[in-house]
């Protein structure tokens, strides 16, 4: 922020008014001027966005990381607090539900949804009339507002007449879960409403995937004689690789931020049983007013998925080698 | 942190090449992701038709929550949750759909969606297509760096910054107003950084050719790289109104007044306080989708592309 505040200030200093002060040669005075102009055209550019970027993104992301280290609610001054919030952590009952609760939705989410999105690519890359059509629609559920898949998922999980459990009774299943409704389900159902509504953005990016692969690759498997299977273990699996990569952080990402369709799903219940972290940062801040508690847990979900992303990018960097 | 966000959006650069070649061979939105490589040619006629059968049956089990959502805004209350389940109501309920309008101000939830969607929609265009001006147009010191700021805050959680906005907007006065949800959302980097990815693509021998024949900068944006870029602007356009449109959490934080509320407010209250209407429920979640489904599938080729293209937005 302030080298950006300096440069454009000596952009502005140096006007155009007195060139000679710095140099005498025209011909340098001449460089500098169109240099000092680019800046000028540049940051013309830049500004109307970046004037609402910087007040309300950068500024905020920097407050978040202050913030956290302040004792500072709706009713108190702001002080100092050093890790006073982070050690308050380590005892809170409802943030040890919470991170669980997170790390459990991320561990069946990510995984079902990667296998379905790259099933989904692989069953829709076909040269087939109107597969066009069936991709669309495939991916239409990410589109669809989140409150109507929301409402609409709850009734179809209803326990007792909801079609889900009608289908599990018709195959024989007797003891059909409770779903939204019990502790140890509600969070399997918040599962698969989230793997329906992502794998066709998913599946959209694994189709880009699978059409950069040149056919030549998959022409001379063929001359050395492979079947279809070694085909997509040989060829189409290493070739994806970088999406898969892509794929794997972006859907490891979402998954640790979720909160909007579990909170408009279950609110978090029954009890705490779909708790997870970005719930708790509204419900300490927003609605508590605990503004540095609040993000200091928000500091950590940001550590979570810088790690992961890390990780997952230090993995794909020593199978490249 | 750099390098891991600079390998990202390479990762993303070189999906674009792909994006733009899909949109140069034709204007068919079937075309956009034409098979190239990795496909396998189906010969038999018995093959085609027991592949559309599989394809058919998949495509109801993933639509079939939205045909329960059609048939049961159909129905009578008592009706919706059945055992057995009818697909087909008994008696078509049409009066669900002039009823509900009665009920809750739907239509006033409707017009506030379409003024915050449309207003967001319009100031992030045009704000990031300038700015993606400057970022890939324009040499001077400084701007890659400028950049990379604007990436890292696409991968810092919206979570995680939403507190200090609070305070920010609580202080200005502006909570309870659409001010703020369009200051918020207006000025994304997700915009800049999409159109920027475009532009870069866009040879710079069509704009030293203008230059030359005496346009300046911002001649060379309105004239040269907007009219260029009419895929891309489609892309952000739709992308951000179905964000904006579909968006729960900004107006469930900031807008506490009914007058306000939008689409997404006033179908969750709506649950609350009317739960056991049922088939009223599905027919507001219908109406709450039908403007999506309109826009999608007018540009449902621009959706495509520009997730294929950016990959970003999770």
């Amino acid at each position: 922020m302030t080298t950006i505040a300096e440069r454009r200030n000596a952009a502005q200093h140096d006007s155009p008014g007195q060139p000679g002060a710095a140099s005498n040669r025209p011909g340098r005075s001449k460089a500098r001027a169109l240099r000092r102009r680019r800046i000028l055209v540049g940051w013309s550019f830049i500004l109307p966005n970046f004037l609402g970027f910087a007040l309300f993104t950068l500024v905020p992301v920097i407050a978040a990381f202050v913030l956290a280290f302040m004792h500072w609610d709706a009713y108190n001054a702001p002080t100092w607090a050093g890790i006073d919030n982070f050690t308050r952590l380590i005892g809170d009952d409802s943030f040890h539900v919470a991170l669980a609760n997170t790390c459990l939705y991320a561990l069946g989410h990510v995984p079902l949804t990667l296998a379905i999105a790259l099933g989904l690519a692989l069953l829709l890359n076909q040269k087939l009339r109107g597969i066009a059509f069936f991709r669309v629609a495939i991916f239409f559920p990410y589109i669809t507002s989140l409150v109507a898949v929301a409402i609409v998922w709850n009734m179809l999980f209803n326990p007792t007449t909801g079609p889900v459990n009608q289908f599990l009774h018709l195959i024989g299943i007797a003891d059909a879960p409770g779903w939204t409704a019990s502790t140890t389900w509600a969070l399997p159902a918040v599962i698969i409403t989230s793997v329906w509504r992502d794998m066709g953005y998913y599946m959209v990016l694994f189709l880009a995937g699978l059409q950069a692969i040149p056919h030549e690759y998959y022409e001379a498997a063929e001359v050395d004689g492979a079947g279809r299977w070694q085909k997509f273990w040989n060829v189409t699996l290493p070739s994806l690789r970088p999406t898969t990569f892509l794929v794997l952080v972006l859907l490891s990402v979402s998954s640790f931020k979720v909160f909007d369709l579990i909170f408009v799903m279950t609110q978090g219940g029954p009890g705490r049983a779909t708790l997870v972290l970005s719930q708790l940062i509204y419900q300490d801040g927003i609605i508590n007013g605990q503004f540095g508690y609040s993000s200091a847990i928000s500091l950590v979900l940001f550590v979570i998925v810088l790690i992961v992303t890390v990780f997952q990018f230090k993995l794909q960097q020593r199978r490249e080698r | 942190m750099s390098t891991l966000t600079s390998d990202l959006s390479s990762e993303i650069n070189g999906d674009i090449e792909l994006g733009a070649g899909g949109a140069n061979g034709s204007g068919d939105g079937r075309r956009v992701i034409a098979p190239r490589g990795g496909r396998r040619r189906i010969r038999s006629r018995v093959g085609r038709i027991l592949m559309y059968v599989v394809l058919s049956v998949l495509l109801a089990v993933v639509l079939l929550p939205f045909i329960w959502m059609l048939s049961s805004s159909l129905k009578h209350d008592a009706e919706v949750l059945t055992v057995p389940i009818q697909w087909i109501p008994q008696t078509f309920v049409w009066s669900n759909y002039s009823q509900i309008w009665q009920q809750v101000p739907m239509a006033g939830y409707l017009m506030n969606s379409a003024i915050l969607a449309v207003v967001i929609t319009f100031l992030q265009v045009l704000t990031g297509s300038f700015a993606a001006y400057g970022f890939s147009k324009v040499r001077f010191p400084g701007r890659d760096a400028l950049f990379l700021a604007y990436i890292a805050t696409i991968a810092v959680p919206w979570q995680a910054y939403m507190i200090p906005q609070y305070i920010m907007m609580q202080n200005a006065g502006l909570t309870n107003t659409f001010t703020a949800l369009i200051l918020l959302q207006a000025f994304g980097a997700f915009g800049v950084f999409l159109m920027r990815q475009y532009y870069v693509t866009i040879p710079d021998e069509l704009s030293e050719a203008a230059r030359i024949d005496g346009l300046n900068d911002y001649g060379i944006w309105a004239r040269i790289i907007l009219p260029l870029s009419k895929p891309a602007l489609a892309s952000l356009a739709l992308l951000t109104f179905v964000n904006t449109w579909n968006d729960y959490m900004g107006p469930f934080i900031y807008l506490s007044s009914n007058s306000l509320w939008t689409v997404q407010i006033g179908l969750r209250s709506f649950i609350g306080q009317y739960s056991a209407q049922y088939a009223m429920i599905m027919t507001g979640s219908v109406i709450s989708i039908i403007p999506i489904l309109v826009i999608f599938l007018a540009g449902q080729r621009y959706f495509i592309r520009g997730i294929a293209t950016s990959g970003m937005k999770g």
